[in-house]
């Protein structure tokens, strides 16, 4: 293979990405996670709304610690989700759809989940 | 070559638009859900069926999860056609990649239809 003179596929490990080439992948990820953790939710929905007891039942699984960290987890990926999503739909929107503006936006966008995530913890805990 | 027989209007703008329209309904249900959980601290088991079973909040919830099932379907799509192609899995992409569709929207079926139930037999 060292012998071919071009190569046939380009090594994303060896790139240095912009930063809202980051914010992009991330935000494909957190969309992915959601898909598969609506799974717990809708168990959790589910049981809640089943009667009292289940409500009860609810309430008790939300207060281990292994739901309070997915829960964590799954508020954190959907706060992230929604502002890169928004910010989406605002370059989609020809609004900032520039060099600068889509670094901002980007820099905006982590600024934003980090908070989102940080209250999503003081939240759950 | 990746094809769009499984995507789910089979036409990349009307996928577009599709998810976007689901993402703002998918944003204001959120937005609802979660500003009625931070704002009614004292939840308890009756007030949290009463806010579920108004009619109102059913057909929101009927098109959130509608609206989910579209977004879903052409987010795991694109995902799908990016990775799971023959640059990656050879020959085979195509037969993986249809079964990996299959999962996706029986997956989002079973959602569907299990949302419904949850929010219909209150
Ligand atoms: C709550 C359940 C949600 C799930 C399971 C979900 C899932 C996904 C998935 C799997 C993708 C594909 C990612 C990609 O193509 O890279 C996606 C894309 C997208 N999502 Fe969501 N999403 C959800 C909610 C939202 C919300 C609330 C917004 C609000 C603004 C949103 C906005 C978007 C946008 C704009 C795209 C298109 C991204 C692109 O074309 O690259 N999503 N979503």
């Amino acid at each position: 293979m060292k012998t071919r003179e071009r190569p046939v596929n380009l090594d994303l490990t060896k790139f240095s990405f912009p930063l809202p080439a980051l914010t992009s992948i991330t935000h494909r990820i957190s969309g992915v996670i959601l898909f598969v953790g609506l799974a717990f939710l809708l168990y959790a929905l589910n049981l809640s709304l089943s009667s009292p007891t289940g409500y009860a039942d609810a309430v008790a699984l939300f207060d281990a610690p292994l739901a309070k960290f997915v829960t964590w987890g799954l508020l954190t990926a959907l706060g992230y989700h929604l502002v890169a999503g928004i910010k989406h739909l605002f370059l989609d929107f020809d609004f900032g759809e520039t060099l600068q503006g889509a670094r901002l936006a980007s820099q905006i966008t982590i600024v934003a989940a980090v908070i989102l995530s940080i209250l999503a913890g003081v939240w759950v805990w | 070559m990746v094809t769009n027989a499984t995507s789910l209007t089979r036409s990349g703008l009307s996928d577009f638009i599709i998810q976007r329209v689901s993402a703002v309904i998918l944003a204001l249900y959120t937005l609802v859900v979660i500003g009625f959980l931070l704002m009614t601290p004292e939840l308890d088991y009756g007030t949290w069926v009463e806010f579920h079973a108004g009619t109102v909040m059913r057909l929101f919830s009927t098109l959130a999860v509608l609206a989910l099932a579209a977004h879903a379907w052409i987010g795991m799509w694109t995902v799908g056609t990016d990775y799971v192609r023959e640059h990656y899995f050879g020959q085979r992409a195509t037969v993986f990649r249809s079964i990996y569709m299959v999962i996706c929207v029986g997956v989002l079926f079973v959602f569907v239809a299990w949302s419904l139930q949850i929010f219909w037999r209150l």
